[in-house]
């Protein structure tokens, strides 16, 4: 009984579950409420039990475990510490919301397909949760496969449509790339002795040079998984193809394997961290930042908009693990845990936030049938529930106190703020530049989502120019709302008692630093964020809301009691035009022309603006990303000439390969002897 | 916690915030009438047009959603927090630590986004413009903003406002190099996020320039008076902030009410200076394009950068 209750155990049956539920579902593949009414809310349940365990395991010492599985000589090590634990409950809490979602939102899938989603869906949690378990290299590459290869079929579920392919061939050729440099790495920490477990590779003493190659190849191949710049091509394309809760697992929790990956092999592994690496992530992260935000101001796709966002969101954690790999190598480990505790907490808020706003996203495709924000408008008189849930995602992305996303940038900039303890000066001075990077971001990510939700959500509906047809039109199934009612409780929890989540989080820093927050962070009681020192730093969300609904209350109650609460209704005022329409109204297009104008070198923009004498305007406008053009087209040429040329060896006449096989004898006596 | 006179002078020093901000609008507009040489306003006229405002019907649109409703009275309490954490007159406020720099950075731009949201919300032109125009001010001022207040964070190794008022009114009278810096950035700061000259106009309502008034356009009534309130304990919050950081000297420490008065006193002839000074700049300057506002903050940013710099280099 012990071992069932210990949280490898338990995490284990979690994952196991999910298999079963996955092959269930294939068996009675014409009955569809199997799937609706069990496989999706049972899975949930496993996720919630998956969270609990997590949780567990961060307060617990790591436990390990050797399954007989696998090749002969080569069985499978599980091992679930305090890292694995934290994200073993990121997985099973965010996935529990989304599955929930899951389960009202493919109703109206026809009874194969859904057999078929349902399976991916569940292989897709389990793979993420051998992922986090692994305790050796091969385990983690065929959990690693199995994550990207089932999240692959769920992209191009809608395969019948050539985007969609495209989209998925793109992602499959990305997450492949950074499959070879994991495994790469995996090679170089192995370096020809011992074995593959985690164990062997922990206590490798590596070449300093080696140590680098093999942070650059764990830094880029686990970078590729996120989305970091320049490898997040795949990102905007793929999301938005796949269902809504497929996009927001993905983008909640798949790409958090990555940072998982990425602390894990650094961090852990590789163990000895330089502050010159951490220079490289802070590099990469604030370009990541900038550019994700920037260009998903120019999105006016929904779904496109927030896969921008999402790698502006791994920018943001990526500055905070930066930071903490810095402090580190300069010997500052407490400012180095800081930062640290900053980059995971961003990691479970957005993956909170970002799951619920995916969430909203699939609602309104499902009532309306659209994506493209020029097309919506006043969705909150059709759809109030989603506007309001949709609301609170908007306001914690944005960073805006008391909600979650503040509470983990508010962290970030502590950690900035400790730049003073640094022996470099030219390191001391970069760092606070870093943090403004954060916070033009931040100001950046909150204009975008007012444009969203003005301009999806709020104003007049604005004439759809294609409209598909509507399934319904009305607000989220109750399925669905309970879904993003949990997310959007998860903002309110994890912005509103952070102390809690700090002192596990510091958990964490012990285990793979050996050192802590100092002590008066830890004393500190729940109702004070206290990151290094009181008289340093404090904030007290719970204080905070408090005091802003009552000051609000008592000016309504002041107001009411010593005015009125006289109102009429009338019309908007025109400006003195009465033929105004709802197409007047600003688009996303139009929102994002300031930002055009001050960042325009940034965009590869192609704009045709119609005459004064034009019978027929239309406005045109076309925003691409450089890599396309300055990376990735480059490099797909360059391997295709290369690919032709190697063709000119195959003719596909059997004398001339036997001729090849000759030759390489031949060579081979030669040389090798 | 237990410290009931320092809540009680808490509570007690928000309130006079809040009642005193439209005197110092009123003395901004006087002077620059005077400046202006037209004949001057009187100096309570701002009360008088609040209890106006709150006096008659308010008027809405018929797509006006809750949430348009209810952002006057989101930005009345975003802007009453804000003044409840500035050391104005002593810096003993326990409320002070639930919100440091950083949060007060994130008071200002959670009022900002909802009174961008309630623009875009009746679906009117103008609305969606001033909203677009605003959001790009903010988030131009919001960088430069947190680097000057980094710069002070720096200096006294504190976010928390009251323990970096209490370490810079505390040393002997030198001139930072990097405070000069940190000051200049910070009044374009205000002088942006304040909606004044040159970067808007709060007089006009002149489609080409107006960024915040066309936000509030569809308000009328006790909501108007609400928003133009929440304005004014704006302004009066930035400028106690400025001379919280710039000027401190004056301001009574923790426990010792009888420096009470002389505080006020200093906070009075500080106020009337800062408020005849950005008449001044009212009246001297003229408002920038929209598209000069980017160069005009990012010369605030870097502004404040070099403070930050200096501080590094020179340590002061």
């Amino acid at each position: 009984m012990e071992a069932i209750s210990s949280p490898l155990a338990g995490s284990l049956i979690v994952a196991v579950f999910w298999l079963v539920i996955a092959a269930l579902g294939l068996a009675p593949a014409h009955n569809a409420a199997f799937t609706r009414r069990f496989a999706f809310p049972l899975g949930a349940l496993a996720g919630l039990v998956l969270a609990a365990f997590g949780l567990q395991a961060v307060w617990l010492p790591a436990q390990t475990l050797t399954l007989p599985l696998g090749l002969p000589d080569l069985p499978f090590h599980l091992r679930v510490d305090p890292l694995a634990g934290f994200f073993l409950m990121l997985l099973g809490s965010v996935s529990a919301g989304i599955s929930v979602y899951a389960a009202g939102y493919f109703r109206a899938e026809p009874s194969g397909r859904l057999a078929l989603i349902n399976l991916q869906y569940h292989v897709f949690l389990a793979s993420m949760a051998f992922v986090l378990l692994a305790d050796d290299a091969y385990l983690f590459m065929v959990a690693w496969e199995t994550m990207a290869l089932s999240s692959y079929f769920l992209v191009i579920t809608d395969h019948k449509l050539p985007a969609i392919r495209s989209a998925g061939f793109l992602y499959l050729l990305i997450a492949h790339l950074g499959a070879i440099a994991i495994l790469l790495c995996f090679g170089v920490l192995h370096g020809g002795r011992g074995d593959y477990s985690f164990e062997a590779l922990r206590a490798a003493q590596l070449q300093p040079a080696w140590a680098t190659a093999a942070f650059l190849l764990a830094f880029f191949g686990f970078g590729a998984k996120a989305g970091m710049i320049p490898l997040h091509a795949w990102l905007p394309e793929a999301h938005p193809a796949a269902p809504s809760p497929v996009s927001a697992l993905m983008s909640g929790i798949m790409i958090k394997t990555a940072i998982y990956g990425m602390v894990r092999v650094i961090f852990d592994l590789i163990g000895n961290v330089r502050w010159e690496w951490g220079m490289v992530v802070l590099a990469i992260g604030a370009a990541t930042t900038l550019f994700g935000v920037l260009y998903a101001l120019m999105q006016h796709d929904l779904k496109r908009l927030l896969a921008y966002h999402s790698v502006e969101n791994i920018g943001i954690i990526l500055l905070g693990l930066g930071m903490s790999m810095v402090f580190i190598g300069f010997g500052h480990p407490a400012a180095g845990v800081l930062g640290l505790i900053a980059g995971l907490y961003h990691t479970l808020n957005h993956a909170v936030f970002k799951g619920l706003l995916f969430l909203g996203a699939g609602s309104i495709l499902h009532s309306t049938g659209m994506r493209n924000l020029n097309d919506m408008g006043g969705l909150v008189h059709s759809m109030p529930k989603t506007a309001f849930y949709f609301l609170i995602g908007a306001l914690a992305i944005s960073a805006l106190p008391p909600l979650n996303g503040f509470v983990s940038e508010w962290l970030t900039f502590q950690a900035a703020l400790q730049a003073p303890l640094l022996q470099n000066g030219v390191v001391r001075s970069l760092l606070p530049l870093f943090a403004a990077t954060l916070a033009l971001a931040g100001a950046l990510t909150a204009m975008c989502f007012v444009k969203v939700y003005g301009i999806a959500f709020l104003g007049r509906p604005r004439e759809p120019t294609h409209r598909t047809p509507v399934p319904h039109g009305g607000d989220a199934s109750g399925m669905e709302r309970y879904g993003m009612a949990w997310l959007a409780a998860g903002c309110f929890v994890l912005g509103l008692f952070p102390t809690s989540f700090l002192l596990m989080l510091n958990r964490i820093g012990v285990s793979l630093t050996g050192q802590g927050l100092s002590e008066q962070a830890l004393e500190s009681s729940w109702l004070w964020l206290v990151p290094t020192a009181a008289e340093e730093a404090s904030y007290s969300p719970v204080i905070f809301l408090v005091v802003i609904v009552a000051v609000t209350a008592l000016a309504f109650l002041l107001v009411r009691r010593f005015y009125h609460g006289r109102l009429r209704f009338a019309d908007p005022w025109d400006c003195g035009f009465p033929e105004q329409t709802s197409r007047m109204q600003d688009t996303a297009d139009a929102f994002g022309q300031p930002i055009r104008h001050v960042f325009g070198p940034l965009y590869r923009m192609q704009r045709d603006l119609p005459g004064p004498d034009d019978p027929a305007p239309r406005y045109f406008l076309k925003i691409e990303d450089h890599h396309w053009y300055w990376l990735y087209l480059p490099v797909a040429r360059a391997a295709e000439f290369v690919s032709s040329k190697i063709a000119l060896l195959q003719h596909g006449r059997i004398s001339i390969y036997l001729l090849y096989s000759f030759l390489t004898l031949i060579a081979l006596l030669v040389f090798v002897r | 916690m237990n410290n009931f006179p320092g809540i009680a002078f808490q509570i007690l020093q928000s309130v006079f915030v809040v009642l005193a901000a439209p005197l110092l609008v009123g003395w901004v507009n006087q002077c620059r009438a005077w400046l202006q040489n037209r004949s001057a306003p009187s100096l309570l006229l701002p009360y008088w047009t609040l209890a106006k405002l709150f006096h008659k019907d308010a008027v809405m649109a018929r797509d006006a959603s809750p949430l348009f409703r209810l952002t006057p009275y989101i930005l009345f309490g975003c802007m009453w927090l804000a003044a409840g954490i500035v050391p104005v007159l002593a810096t003993d406020l326990p409320f002070a630590p639930a919100a440091d720099i950083i949060a007060l950075v994130g008071v200002f731009a959670l009022a900002r986004v909802f009174s961008a949201l309630a623009a875009m919300d009746i679906g009117t032109s103008f609305g969606g413009l001033g909203a677009r125009r605003e959001m790009l001010i903010g988030f131009l001022a919001e960088p430069a903003m947190l680097m000057t207040l980094f710069t002070a964070a720096f200096i006294s190794g504190s976010t928390q406002l009251t323990t970096i008022v209490d370490t810079l009114a505390h040393r002997e009278f030198t001139l930072y190099p990097s405070l000069a810096f940190a000051a200049v950035a910070f009044l374009m700061v205000l002088l942006a996020e304040n909606a004044r000259i040159p970067i808007d106009n709060p007089t006009t309502h002149l489609e080409l320039t107006m960024v915040h008034e066309a936000m509030i356009l569809e308000y009328s009534a006790r909501h108007l008076a609400l928003i133009e309130w929440a304005v004014a304990i704006k302004l009066f919050a930035y400028v106690t902030i400025g001379i919280a950081l710039f000027a401190p000297w004056g301001i009574a420490e923790a426990g010792d009410w009888s420096a009470l008065p002389v505080a006020f006193a200093a906070l009075a002839v500080k106020l009337a200076l800062a408020g005849a000074g950005l008449a001044l700049i009212e009246t001297v300057l003229a408002k920038l394009r929209l598209f000069l506002a980017p160069e005009f903050l990012s010369t605030a940013f870097l502004l404040a950068v070099l403070g930050m710099l200096t501080h590094f280099l020179v340590r002061g």
